[in-house]
């Protein structure tokens, strides 16, 4: 292994010891993932996690870091402990100096004015950022097929989906193009790519991350949220982005919890971890629900108490989510109008008024699933459905959050795998909607509910060698819970496996570089 | 609860600035109608004794001190605009005479 790749596979954590300590400059670890993003995001079979390489900025970012290093005195104490340490970004997440797309047509090119109150922080922290990546437009989606600039590839199997919507922050940290991601989670747009990847995402509580600079899909729902390759690692970002934000109405005042120390807590020991009745069994494949027994025979080990809770109304959320989510992301999406920003086209014939070319730009600019969730929100508001559709959804996240409360009585933390398969190959579930929907199934409670979701890898599946995850849950506000069960239940897997479980992932530079065979995801907008 | 039919969709992409051909209407109705079909036990899983939730952590009257803030610059509000005039942003006719 040459030093590059030695450098590329530390965590976030260790990576920014050995920046404190001298052994290794920004600049050099900065490059060495621009290098790495050049060897496998490109070309026919490459990975594609990035929309924009940022190249420029970051090295100048990571320069600064080194001098301020260098010169030593207050300025290099007062560093950030993730100083210097690089970060891709979203492409849903606005920046300025870069371009913004959300995976659409209908923004490209498009420059935002502001950054994004998490971009800030990162900048305050002097966290050279890499570039910003691929996701399923206006993040609708789960297995990123749904961008308009192609599918991202998953690490692990160059022929299968990275999850979705967020399957390029994931697959950029699982093929080292980064150490760390940002991510946003609406219905499971986190966890679910971090499950199929072998990688650690996690949706904070509900408030508890600025979403000013989030471009919003359905506002009662999104999350912004760390992506990592350590459970300890995510913590560090959430710190970084998490807290108050005046500039967003729904950020919670709440001081953030010391989020590392949880993760370095280092026992479960009476903890009460709650099995969901409903998020695991049928319908799940067998090599994903055979880890999460393995997970929770390690945990029992360990000294948690494993116990069973029931979350009968469960069942209805996937479908208050597929109208709620629809109705609030048809209100969100009218802005986009060919009028303040993006493209604007003209209809080819009839008379020019405003409203055809809002047809038109509409028409030209969103894909295939944004239409259908716009038309299915449009029906869902209308008058007439009101009641039985959106009302009735609403009512069901009532209901929901009652199921969490009453569990919540009886566990301190709620388990189940994060999705109930592993990787499916690509386009196999383009064609048909409501399938992929049900990816979501185990991760959109949370999102309904508002309470904080962490996913870790849980090994691979038996019946394809491909990553299961394991999803945590805790009440709302106590996300350290995570952290704390995670990295206990992360170490116990690693020395089972006798390391991380990225290590065993496929050579991906020789992957990349192999046979062109059919590119089967791409799609309509491509 | 009605099913969405093609005639609904074309209604709805009307409502919504989305032009659509014969085509979108026929496979849009389509998949449409299988994910109604899909959610609509919604409507049956809750009794009207249980209260709508909008938000997941209520918050309320979320006031900002009344002092002037950043904002941007006329230029800065224009540029990604795809016209623009005088400080403004450009659109063509609002009104079908035009």
């Amino acid at each position: 292994m040459t030093e590059t790749n030695e450098l590329i596979r530390l965590s976030a954590a260790a990576l920014a010891e050995k920046l404190a300590a001298g052994e290794v400059t920004s600049v050099e670890a900065t490059q060495a993932y621009l290098d790495r993003i050049a060897e496998v995001d490109g070309g026919e079979r490459g990975i594609n996690a990035f929309l924009h390489v940022n190249a420029e900025e970051a090295l100048a970012v990571a320069a600064e870091v080194d001098a301020i290093r260098a010169a030593g005195g207050a300025e290099a104490e007062a560093l950030h402990i993730l100083a210097g340490v690089p970060i891709a970004v979203k492409d849903l997440i606005v920046t300025i100096g870069q371009p913004t797309t959300a995976g659409s047509k209908i923004l490209e090119g498009w420059h935002s004015p502001y950054d994004a109150t998490v971009v800030e922080r990162l900048r305050a922290a002097k966290m050279p950022i890499l570039g910003k990546t691929n996701l399923d437009e206006f993040a609708m989606g789960s297995s990123t097929e749904h961008s308009a600039y192609g599918p991202t590839r998953n690490p692990w199997d160059l022929d299968r989906i990275p999850g979705g919507s967020g399957g390029g922050s994931a697959a950029a940290v699982a093929a080292f193009e980064a150490p760390l991601a940002l991510g946003t989670d609406t219905g499971g747009s986190i966890r679910q790519p971090g499950a199929v990847t072998g990688t650690v995402g996690v949706k904070p509580t509900y408030g508890s991350v600025s979403r000013y600079g989030a471009i919003a899909m359905a506002s009662s729902l999104d999350q912004i949220g760390p992506v990592s390759r350590t459970v300890l690692d995510s913590a560090l970002l959430h710190q970084v982005i998490g807290g108050h934000d005046p500039r967003d109405s729904t950020s919670l005042p709440d001081p953030l919890a010391d989020l590392v120390a949880a993760a370095k807590t280092g026992n479960v020991e009476g903890l009460r971890i709650g099995i969901i009745k409903e998020l695991h069994g049928e319908g799940y494949q067998a090599g994903v629900e055979n880890r999460f027994r393995d997970a929770l025979e390690l945990l029992k080990e360990a000294g948690a108490e494993i116990v069973e809770v029931s979350c009968p109304n469960f069942q209805y959320a996937l479908g208050a989510y597929y109208l709620i989510m629809p109705s609030e992301a048809s209100s969100n999406l009218a802005k986009f109008d060919g009028v303040r920003y993006g493209l604007r086209v003209l209809p080819e014939e009839g008379p020019m008024t405003i409203e055809r070319v809002m047809g038109a730009t509409r028409a030209a600019g969103f894909g295939d699933e944004v239409k259908r969730r716009i038309i299915l929100g449009t029906y869902a508001l209308s008058a007439g459905y009101y009641d039985a559709y959106y009302g009735s959804a609403q009512k069901v996240r009532t209901l929901v959050q009652r199921d969490f409360e009453a569990a919540f009585t009886v566990a301190d933390v709620l388990i189940s795998p994060t999705a109930p398969t592993t990787a499916f190959p690509l386009g196999e579930k383009l064609d048909d909607p409501m399938a992929m929907y049900l990816n979501d199934v185990a991760t959109i409670p949370a999102n309904l509910a508002g309470v904080p979701g962490l996913s870790l890898p849980g090994g691979l599946a038996d019946e394809d060698g491909l990553p299961v995850g394991i999803q945590l849950l805790a009440p709302a506000k106590e996300d350290a819970r995570l952290y704390r069960v995670g990295a206990v239940l992360e170490s116990l897997l690693e020395a089972k496996w006798g390391g991380p479980l990225l290590q065993s992932a496929p050579d991906l530079a020789a992957a990349v570089a192999g046979p062109v065979e059919t590119l089967v995801g791409s799609q309509e907008a491509k | 609860m009605a099913a969405i039919n093609r005639d609904d969709v074309a209604h709805l992409a009307r409502l919504a600035h989305i032009e659509m051909s014969a085509q979108e209407l026929d496979r849009m109705a389509g998949e449409l109608a299988v994910i109604v079909d899909s959610v609509k036990s919604v409507s049956q899983a809750a009794g009207d004794d249980v209260p709508a939730t909008s938000h997941p952590m209520p918050l309320t009257n979320v006031f900002r001190d009344d002092v002037v803030g950043h904002t941007f610059t006329a230029e800065q509000a224009l540029s990604g605009a795809p016209d623009s005039e005088d400080n403004r942003f450009k659109v063509p006719a609002i009104l079908d005479e035009a």
